[in-house]
């Protein structure tokens, strides 16, 4: 929460927190109540801020691992749950979550505990992601309260399922503005055995798209491809101070060998090569997913953009020398700017090199409450959305404007 | 007049609404209409035409449609269903109607808009490993066209000779390889659609993840009722090294069961794990002649990809599991020939099972440390109907497909098995899965949504299909039960 959101809702004796212990107290307090801001762990603080101020509705209460047992490959939570309880409950059971779901805290500095029903509201999803899917593609069902208070399920806890709409999908990603998420059931992967990564020293921003296209177009089974021009390079000790493109390889050992030396002999063109090895993969990678090069402590805006692969180095040549680096083999950029006067030209800029969305993940609180947060979504599609809000909340209990 | 009076009863258990008289009345006015907005052959009219078109690959339920419109161009379908929508007259998207639910099957007072005109691949993007293709396209020409090229498109239904791209978003399609690398939702990346007022929506494209609402994902597995897809892109993948098939059988479905959940559970995942119980394996070598083995009882057909080390390593693993579980034989693919015959049998399944009866296919999902019981389960109750089954199914998730054997020319006998099939649907919900992991709801499975949804959960879905269509004018007789609907949402597009 913003110090002015603070203030007003400090003046405000009308605005309360709401924190449900459970799904029955989470139905009947929006039956009972109205104007609520959904919130988790509180660390995605992203989005548009508006003056009004709101109830909010704190889930964290609704907290708890309902059923997990490893060989189904599956797990049942209370949307509250932090992410840390479920994160030692499947180091325990030798599984992990395939959509290495980010940790916003670092780079937004923010408190507080991430919770899994945040994660999936968020639809927050690692390197992982261009391969394994989005934190969605692992989300098998939900249990969430409608804004007419009424208790809903959607999906189930089974791998394959087309039975009906599939509206758990809408859940993913609609960060708290449609309904509150009582309880979630995601898919869960076993570990790896370890992991390496295959860099690449020295290469300029589109041979490293290259470099990565020419990997995802081999037989070895790339499960991270990120590039980082030098001045981010240099923030890494496990790197040697030139620009770096990372391929990492998971799996058992003697497979990520062999698949690691004949990736190297693919890419043989690039002649300064260099083998992370498990410790240092997970440390630069986890880095990487949390934003961590320019969780800098300030508040200058941090753009996150999702475009096509190729189309990543072309949107950076935009900004001129910028802070900016890849992921998802380059269709994910992570964009550092200075001052608050960029927001037309990162939206022209993503139109230009053939569209795609960018999201201003950080930014002062007076530029968040100016400017669009996500991207506007074109006429036709943003009726469709509206009329899906409305069909989930049809009186406007919970807040939208954060995605507005 | 509420939904369910409006419905009647047809030849046998599943109802279909009545249809509307004033739109029969209507039909030459309806129909030269269509001919102005796609002219030549674009619009079918006539009986004997029409007749490939009354149902899918549900054959126990056909209904004669208005009239069949095969437009060329997105723009012919948005004015399609423009005038459609204004004129109150339901609208049965379809690519190539092999639906096992029922789900492009018509109803009298209904136009079909078919994509078979619409197979054209429009770009191919081997860096962003990306390719837009018309819905019409058939699921396979897509891996076809990048094969020789080192790529492939992943979810591979048994039908994807036959099956549209379109279809497979319909249906939110899997395939035997989708253990490893998902169904439909997880490989595409954008559609164009058109809404049933005609507006055209591009939603997604070559890049990730939604701005706002995932779209993207209830349209997926939306069985025709929120738009028509006309065009799709997805993502392709690099073709593995190599592949392997290898065979393992058992003397119990329940050692079978319990060794896919144990493959699983250790991290191993295969790129298939397909199961078959006796009758299925008698039926798929009797065709085939794919070398199965014919004594035991239950086969598993495991894939491993990679480079020859890795399939060998795998395979160590594989077969060391196998062994806790009494494995009886294991016998591995001795080249690229017998790979492919092993798969044949597998995917020709269903097709020969028809050669010797007539079935019907049923698609719920277990959890995994459950399909022993069901399997064992499933064998008593349709031995209580005193019918036949054959089990072939994705086994590395959990989505059964018990053939049940019948003969479509007893009503008696389809009757049972209908019922028998029903049975076998809330068995699968009660073991905490569910009613289909694949081939839909259509009009099959509509009536048995009560049984794993309440009011309220369909309520809500219900909602969101009206948020896209809200005069019930696409698809408007499958996916939800007519006693679930109420009295403002018609079980017919006009209301
Ligand atoms: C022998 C056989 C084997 C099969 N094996 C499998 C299998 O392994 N896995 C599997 O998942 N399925 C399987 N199926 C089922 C079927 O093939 C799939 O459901 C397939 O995706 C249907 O595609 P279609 O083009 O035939 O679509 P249709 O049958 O024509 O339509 C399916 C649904 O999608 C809608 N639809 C079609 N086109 C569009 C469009 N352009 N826009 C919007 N909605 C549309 C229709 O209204 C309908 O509800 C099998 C079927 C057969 C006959």
């Amino acid at each position: 929460m913003s110090v002015l959101q603070q203030e007003m809702r400090d003046n405000m004796s009308s605005v309360k927190t709401f924190k449900p212990k459970s799904e029955a107290d989470l139905a009947s307090m929006i039956l009972g109540g109205d104007n609520f801001e959904i919130i988790g762990g509180g660390t995605r603080a992203i989005g548009k801020l508006d003056a009004p101020p709101r109830n909010l509705l704190d889930m964290t209460g609704v907290s708890g691992i309902i059923d997990y047992e490893p060989a189904e490959m599956v797990m049942i939570a209370k949307a509250g749950t932090p992410i840390a309880d479920i994160e030692k409950a499947l180091k325990k059971g030798g599984q992990r979550m395939v959509f290495e779901p980010l940790d916003y805290r670092p780079l937004l500095g923010t408190k507080g505990k991430p919770t899994i029903g945040g994660a999936i509201a968020t639809n927050a999803s690692g390197p992982r992601r261009f391969v394994a899917g989005a934190c969605r593609d692992s989300f098998l069902g939900a249990r969430f309260v409608n804004g007419k208070g009424d208790i809903i399920k959607a999906g189930g806890r089974v791998m394959k399922n087309v039975t009906g709409l599939d509206l758990i999908k809408l859940l993913a990603g609609s960060w708290g503005t449609i309904a509150p998420m009582s309880e979630v059931t995601f898919k869960v992967v076993p570990q790896v055995e370890t992991e390496a990564t295959l860099v690449l020293y020295g290469i300029s921003d589109l041979d490293a798209a290259k470099a990565m296209a020419s990997a995802m177009a081999t037989p070895c089974e790339v499960t991270g491809a990120a590039h980082l021009p030098q001045n981010i390079a240099e923030q890494f000790k496990e790197l040697d101070g030139k620009s770096a493109t990372l391929l990492r390889l998971e799996g058992f050992e003697k497979s990520v060998n062999l698949r690691i030396e004949k990736l190297q002999a693919i890419l043989s063109d690039y002649s300064e090569q260099h083998v992370l090895n498990d410790k240092q993969t997970k440390t630069v990678w986890t880095s990487l997913r949390d934003v961590t090069p320019f969780s800098d402590g300030t508040q200058d805006p941090v753009w996150k953009i999702s475009v096509a692969p190729m189309a990543g180095h072309q949107l950076v040549a935009e900004f001129g020398p910028a802070d900016a680096y890849y992921d998802w083999q380059g269709g994910l950029v992570w964009l550092r700017l200075d001052g608050d006067h960029h927001v037309h030209k990162v939206r022209a800029a993503v139109k230009k090199v053939g569209g795609g969305h960018a999201t201003l993940v950080r930014a002062s609180d007076e530029h968040r409450r100016s400017v669009s947060v996500f991207q506007p979504e074109n006429p036709a599609v943003a009726e469709i959305s509206k009329r899906i809000r409305k069909q989930f909340d049809p009186l406007g209990k919970f807040y939208t404007g954060r995605m507005g | 007049m509420t939904a369910t009076e409006m419905t009647s009863e047809t030849s046998s258990g599943i109802q279909m609404p009545k249809p509307d008289q004033a739109i029969l009345a209507r039909r030459e006015e309806i129909v030269s209409a269509l001919k102005a907005i796609v002219p030549g052959e674009g619009v079918v009219d006539n009986e004997t035409e029409m007749r490939p078109f009354e149902t899918d690959g549900f054959l126990a339920y056909r209904f004669m449609p208005l009239a069949v419109v095969l437009p060329e161009t997105t723009e012919q379908i948005a004015q399609v269903l423009k005038y459609l929508a204004q004129e109150g007259v339901p609208v049965i998207p379809r690519g190539a109607g092999t639906s096992l639910s029922g789900g492009a099957i018509p109803q009298e007072d209904a136009v079909i808009v078919g994509l078979s005109r619409m197979i054209k691949i429009l770009d191919t993007n081997y860096e962003n490993r990306t390719l837009t293709v018309q819905a019409g396209a058939t699921n396979l020409s897509i891996s076809d066209a990048v094969a020789s090229d080192g790529f492939f498109y992943a979810p591979d239904p048994s039908s994807q000779l036959a099956c549209s791209i379109g279809g497979n978003i319909g249906m939110n399609s899997g395939g035997a390889h989708c253990l490893k690398y998902g169904v439909t939702t997880n490989n595409l990346l954008g559609v164009k659609m058109v809404l049933i007022d005609g507006t055209v929506v591009e939603i997604g494209g070559e890049h990730l993840d939604a701005p706002g609402l995932d779209l993207l994902g209830i349209i997926c597995g939306s069985e025709g009722q929120l738009g028509i897809v006309t065009e799709a892109t997805v993502r392709l993948i690099a073709k593995p090294a190599g592949a392997r098939p290898v065979m393992f059988g058992f003397d119990t479905s329940e050692d079978a069961g319990a060794c896919v959940a144990d493959i699983i559970g250790t991290g191993i995942v295969p790129v298939a794990i397909e199961f078959m119980d006796k009758p299925a394996i008698d039926i798929c070598e009797a065709f085939a002649k794919a070398g199965y083995p014919m004594d035991v009882n239950a086969l598993l057909i495991v894939e491993v990809e990679g480079s020859d080390e890795e399939m060998d390593d795998m395979l160590a693993r594989i077969v060391t599991i196998a062994k806790r579980h009494k494995v009886k034989v294991v016998k591995e693919s001795q080249s690229a020939t017998e790979a492919a015959l092993i798969w044949k049998g597998r995917k020709s399944a269903f097709g020969a099972t028809g050669r010797i009866a007539d079935y019907i296919c049923m698609d719920g999902t277990v959890p995994l440390g459950q399909l022993p019981h069901v399997l064992n389960e499933t064998a008593r109750i349709v031995e209580s109907y005193g019918l036949r089954v054959a089990n072939v199914f994705h086994a590395g998730d959990g989505n059964m497909h018990p053939l049940i054997l019948y003969n479509i020319n007893d009503p008696i006998e389809a009757q049972k098995a209908e019922d028998c099939g029903m049975d076998l649907l809330k068995l699968c919900v009660d073991a905490g899965g569910c009613l289909t992991g694949e081939h839909g709801v259509g009009i099959e499975k509509r009536d048995l949504m009560l049984y794993q949804y309440t009011q309220e959960d369909l309520d809500q879905q219900m909602a969101v299909r009206a948020a896209f269509d809200p005069e019930w004018i696409l698809n408007p007789s499958k996916v939800f039960p007519f006693e679930a609907r109420g009295n403002e949402r018609p079980a017919t597009g006009n209301a």
